[in-house]
């Protein structure tokens, strides 16, 4: 079937069949390989994707449910802000060494930024229970969390001066 | 995935049509239980019927004495939802502890119902409030809908449409959350209604279930001591290397005591 | 213009920018070309008879390009996946080592062994032809605990492996032990369970080969920690390869501790299948896939006994360990519970005798080896808790009892019953450390506080020392490795002064783009920006040990900075051309090689240029370019070390037990990037935590089948499981490697579990609780506080 959806900002459409993930779209027929897929029981989160701006796992979205709809991926996010095309929460996850394999990376970020738009100054236990569909192994998740609180004041702080 | 035909209907008729009509056909709610299975092989069905697109099936209503949410609403709808705050707080909160954000998104009401798992969360509140199961084909009160392990008496081709329920006096919810699945270890849903109190478990049993000599006991007295006492039967109940059943039992007692807790604040 | 950040800055991470933006390039991302997609078939029994596969059906399913089994291997003559390291019983005995063939052959051992490789022209082809494979199984019965594993009626894995014990093995001196045993006034006792865990780094495993019959050239992308070391191992021993002919990746990969660096049969399956049917070959697992094949750790079950003096000073330690290696022996498999487990059971102790006998087994289970720590987070949970269950015993506070048999920082360099000699710690400096960060004074308050809120608190202490930087080579071939363990590096400046490195081990979220970068240009004296790191593609890199053990920076980094030290050597012979100078009189300092005691200085980049363009060069004594290569081989194992001090509080209603707060101390020699330093302890400290209170890896016993076969059952910890912890170094240097390094990888991990159960027990205390096998789970505390509150029962 024929979908249509504006993906990263721009309008695409492909032919896809409708037995299809989000996330093997992307990777498989798409090439942008940034969503990852990291379990196949829908919990790790490592494949995490904004669908008309709200997280999603992409593992578990069939194709047809993009029809008409905004999706935005990893690839997509720093294009929406930011001087060298980090947006504030991939740039405030740099600052704070919240990655270290980078696997978990790009799904943690898009839950990231979610959390952050939903909720501007969100406190530890926030971001913690925020952050439950998503697995890291290598951080601890420390430095992941106060990435995401100094994220979400950066985000704040990027929109209260525009 | 192996293939599958798919529909899309944007009328409930349609798609009871195609359910009926297509052997093997799946209804396709939030997909949160269908699409993993699907893609684990561990079901092959030759069409998806998506009712993404039916707007019948959307909306949450108060018309003063129940809350009416439609099958299709997302768990995060109504955990954000201003009537269900106001309205039956416990059910937000337990929409809120529902699987993950991304899962909350996606999942959906009567696609948890439907699906009846015994540890999934929101079966607790509708056997708990005495909710009226809506279909495409007629009402059945929650008493006689949850039938055990994922079955229910939802007959094939049968859709939920929405869901009614009545507005308690008081009401709460407590879970003992797995730590790897999030789902239910152990979940209670207490509701002080006025035709009296109710307590529904889910995640311990092969279904859920109520728990009468509670309700007898919060009829008396709505306080957590009325049932601090009252331990339920160990036999039947799950075990599995997260709980076994008299640890169970016993989170069922406790988990019902904090529910009763929330419901009093 | 950039800057020289050296050692000790804490610039942010080069290899950042690509993952942040999606831009890493993975295993699984990776397309070639006219790709087919592969699918294993594994056994859904533990134990059984393959007596037969019909592919028929399979082949005939639509798309498919090939099914191959263990009868193809065996026709095409290949071997058996290779055990690296060989040890022997007391008597000199080796081990039982038998055959580990790619796809099964024969018989079945675990639940998940592979029996068949379906390649198809889509993955879907793949997997649907996989299910229409006709595998005629016997099913045997099955053992899947060491304990049931040995008893004499247990059922066989091989024929040729009585009681399923693959080596008696022991270290120490029995006589000395017993002796001490016989004169103790005290003697602590516990047995205790290590759980088995499943390594779960966020990338499942993958492989990807393709065939150049042209050049006869095979090419294998893997998810490795160790890609030398792969071509190696495959090359030589299992497909018989010629090894200049095989080229092997490890791009980005997303995380190992110990899950990949293993050379596993997909690996050479893969390899074999892309040319017998000439085109590439994809393979991903899933989740759960990983679960049945990627090899698990731990899985020990333990008895201690510690004989004491009337003053609580430690006379000996006895320690018996039936060690889980499941149903074959891989790569590291049977040194990860006896070399690297033994050697440390003096922990920062002074303890003078120590004898421990260890009974590798074989059960049917996926095989066990190497994860986070690998033995010495094993050997540092018998120590830590049979010392607080002395003090309990005997009355000591034990933290006292600790420091009464602490090793005192002037004792340095000390020697162990057990083999290894620690260079350098300051294991009393941490502890002081750890109590005053961890504001231990004012626990009683906090436990208090907890208290009238109905909760118990607990405090628990981990005083800890591992052995890491594997490996000395000659040592460890003492001890049985099969090859070495020394790690190279080239430093290659180009023509302008930029630099790329070239090196052996692996980087998969260790920050060595980083931290290697800044050892350059530290040395060098070149900007941080003009230095980058190419790993993991044996065509590109030397050669190299890889990554595990805790030994990149220690080994690799080693050699990286003897390689360095080489590059100003030569700098200096060409500045002496250039400057009109004797090679003795140029000084060089970050970057600049001067005439001493002159402004006369040529840079770096001067000096770079002169090598390549070398119109002015002393030809006649000095080759051109500027590249130089360094192998470095340790001449002792680097001993990191600390204290850990875990607070928890358990709601007795439930059974929850919650991580309250974390400190940490440690002493990992001198620091290159304490960012990254603060992030591997960190990410350790979570996975010892994920031992303590969440992980199992569990088997239902009449079955054989993974009861925690997903990420739905076995609990990976969560965010929203920890609180924030507190971490910091008290560094003595190492003394024998180059810059004073220890290693930092693992501390975390082998340090924790012990001081999460200890505080547990401590919480628990007042009810007569003495010992908590891992995880402690709700329902465990619960089923404790039950029998707690029955009378204690005469033993």
């Amino acid at each position: 079937m024929q979908i249509s959806f504006t993906l990263n900002g721009r309008a695409t459409t492909v032919d896809v069949d409708p037995a299809t993930l989000v996330s093997d779209l992307l990777r498989e027929q798409l090439n942008l390989t940034g969503t990852h897929v990291g379990c196949d029981t829908s919990q790790c989160g490592a494949c995490v994707v904004h669908l008309d701006g709200v997280p999603v796992k992409s593992c578990t979205l069939l194709a047809p449910a993009l029809d008409g709809a905004t999706l935005l991926t990893i690839e997509g996010l720093g294009a929406t802000a930011g001087s060298n095309g980090l947006h504030p929460m991939q740039e405030a996850f740099r600052e704070h060494h919240g990655l270290q394999c980078g696997f978990c990376t790009p799904g943690m970020v898009m839950t990231a930024t979610a959390l952050a738009a939903a909720n501007p100054t969100p406190t530890e236990a926030e971001v913690r229970h925020g952050l439950e569909g998503n697995i890291c192994r290598c951080t601890g998740y420390q430095n992941i969390v106060i990435a995401v609180m100094a994220g979400a004041a950066a985000m704040h702080a990027t929109s209260a001066g525009e | 995935m192996r293939a599958f035909a798919y529909h899309q209907p944007s009328e409930i008729s349609d798609a009871v049509t195609l359910l009926t009509s297509v052997e093997d056909s799946k209804v396709l709610g939030g997909g949160m239980t269908l699409i993993p299975t699907i893609k684990q092989r561990l079901a092959a069905p030759t069409a998806v019927v998506d009712l993404a697109k039916v707007p019948a099936l959307k909306g949450i209503s108060d018309d003063g004495e129940t809350v009416t949410i439609g099958a299709m609403t997302p768990h995060a709808v109504v955990a954000a939802s201003p009537i269900v705050q106001a309205r039956i707080p416990a059910l937000a909160q337990l929409a809120s502890e529902i699987g993950d954000p991304a899962v909350r998104n996606r999942g959906t009401l009567g696609g948890s119902v439907a699906n009846n798992d015994p540890s999934a969360d929101y079966p607790a509140a509708v056997l708990g409030l005495g909710a009226t199961i809506i279909t495409s084909a007629r009402e059945i009160a929650a008493d006689q809908f949850f039938l055990g392990l994922f079955e229910t008496a939802l007959q094939p081709g049968e859709i939920i449409t929405a869901i009614r329920f009545p507005v308690p006096l008081a009401a709460g919810y407590a879970k003992f959350k797995a730590p790897a699945s999030r789902y239910a270890l152990v979940g209670v849903f207490v509701a002080k209604l006025a035709g009296g109190v109710r307590v529904a478990v889910t995640g311990a049993g092969p279904g859920v279930f109520r728990v009468a000599a509670m309700e007898q006991a919060l009829n008396g007295s709505f306080e957590p001591t009325s049932i601090a006492s009252i331990k339920i039967d160990a036999a039947g109940l799950a075990s599995d290397i997260h709980a076994e059943a008299d640890y169970r039992a016993h989170l069922v007692t406790v988990m019902a005591k904090r529910a009763v807790a929330a419901a009093s604040r | 213009m950039g800057q020289v950040i050296g050692i000790g800055a804490a610039p942010k991470r080069k290899e950042d920018q690509r993952f942040l933006t999606g831009r890493g390039n993975y295993v699984s991302d990776i397309k070639r070309p006219g790709m087919t997609f592969g699918v294993f078939v594994r056994s859904p029994h533990a134990h059984a008879v393959l007596r037969g596969i019909d592919k028929a059906a399979a082949l005939a399913a639509p798309g498919v390009v090939a099914v191959l089994t263990g009868e193809d291997v065996a026709a095409d003559g290949l071997g058996s996946l290779p055990c690296g390291w060989g040890i022997s019983d007391a008597k000199g005995v080796p081990m039982k080592e038998p055959p580990f063939p790619m796809l099964a052959q024969g018989k079945v051992r675990f639940v998940g062994d592979m029996v068949a490789f379906v390649i198809a022209e889509t993955l879907e082809q793949a997997k649907s032809a996989a299910e229409l494979l006709s595998v005629d199984y016997e099913v045997l019965p099955s053992v899947v605990g060491v304990l049931d594993a040995v008893r004499p009626d247990a059922p066989q894995l091989f024929d040729d492996v009585p009681n399923n014990v693959c080596c008696d093995w022991e270290l120490g001196d029995k006589a000395a032990v017993e002796s001490a045993f016989r004169k103790a006034a005290h003697v602590a006792k516990l047995s205790l369970v290590n759980n088995r865990l499943i390594g779960n780094p966020m990338e499942p495993r993958a492989a990807i080969a393709e065939y150049d019959p042209g050049k006869s050239h095979h090419t294998l992308w893997t998810t490795s920690q160790f890609p030398h070391v792969v071509r190696f191992l495959m090359s030589a021993l299992v497909l018989k390869l010629p090894e200049h002919k095989v080229r092997v990746v490890a791009p980005d990969v997303g995380g190992g501790f110990g899950v990949k660096q293993f050379h596993y049969g997909e690996e050479a399956v893969i390899t074999w299948a892309a040319k017998r049917v000439l085109r590439p070959v994809k393979w991903v697992a899933d989740r759960s896939e990983g679960y049945l094949s990627d090899r698990h750790g731990r899985d020990h079950v333990t008895e201690a006994e510690l004989a004491l003096d009337e003053n609580g000073k430690f006379l000996a330690l006895r320690v018996k360990t039936l060690a889980n290696m499941g149903g074959y022996l891989s790569t590291f498999g049977p040194n990860i519970p006896t070399n690297l487990y033994a050697p440390l059971l003096g922990g920062v102790y002074t303890t003078p005798a120590i004898y421990c006998n260890v009974k590798v087994v074989f059960t049917n289970t996926v095989p066990v080896d190497a994860y986070r720590g690998a033995g010495r987070p094993e050997a540092t949970f018998v120590v830590e808790r049979i010392v607080d269950v002395a003090a309990a015993e005997m009355g000591i506070d034990r933290v006292e009892l600790r420091r009464r048999n602490m090793i005192p920082k002037e004792a340095y360099p000390y020697q162990t019953p057990v083999l290894v000699q620690y260079d350098s710690g300051d294991p009393m400096g941490c502890l002081d450390g750890a109590l005053v960060a961890a504001d231990v004074k004012n626990f009683g308050v906090r436990k208090a506080e907890s208290a009238r809120n109905g909760k118990f608190r607990g405090l628990g202490f981990s005083t800890y020392v591992e052995a890491c930087g594997l490996a000395p080579s000659r040592f460890a071939g003492r001890l049985g490795a099969r090859g070495g363990l020394y790690e190279s590096a080239t430093v290659r400046v180009h023509p302008a002064g930029q630099v790329t490195v070239l090196i052996g081990t692996h980087n998969h979220g260790q920050g060595h783009e980083t931290t290697f970068a800044q050892i350059v240009s530290d040395k060098l004296g070149v900007p941080f920006e003009n230095v980058d790191i190419v790993f993991g593609d044996t065509d590109r890199v030397q050669f190299g040990m890889g990554t595990y053990g805790s030994r990149s920076l220690v080994v690799g980094g080693a050699a990286l900075s003897k390689a360095a030290d080489k590059v100003i050597v030569k700098g200096k012979k060409i500045a002496a051309h250039l400057l009109e100078a004797s090679e003795q009189d140029i000084h060089y300092e970050s970057g600049k090689f001067s005439v001493a005691g002159t402004d006369r200085v040529k840079t770096i980049e001067e000096i770079a240029g002169a090598a390549y363009v070398p119109h002015n060069y002393p030809l006649e004594i000095l080759e051109p370019g500027l590249e130089e290569q360094a192998y470095y081989d340790p001449v002792n194992f680097t001993y990191p070390g600390g204290c850990h001090i875990a607070e928890v509080e358990i709601d007795p209603e439930t059974g929850i037990v919650t991580l309250v707060n974390y400190t940490a101390v440690d002493d990992v020699g001198t620091v290159i990037n304490p960012m990254i330093v603060e992030g591997q302890l960190h990410g350790g400290i979570v996975q010892g935590v994920g031992q303590a209170l969440y992980e199992n890896a569990v088997y239902d016993d009449s079955s054989g089948q993974l009861v925690s076969g997903s990420l739905m059952d076995y609990c990976v910890p969560r965010a929203d499981h920890l609180p924030m912890m507190k971490v910091a170094t008290h560094s003595t240097l190492c003394t024998h490697t180059p810059m004073g390094v220890k290693g930092c990888g693992e501390v975390g991990t082998i340090g924790s579990p012990a001081a999460v159960i200890n505080a547990v027990v401590d919480a628990l205390s007042h009810l007569g609780v003495t010992h908590v096998d891992m995880p402690a789970t709700p329902n465990r505390i619960w089923r404790l506080l039950q029998n707690a509150s029955l009378p204690v029962a005469a033993e």
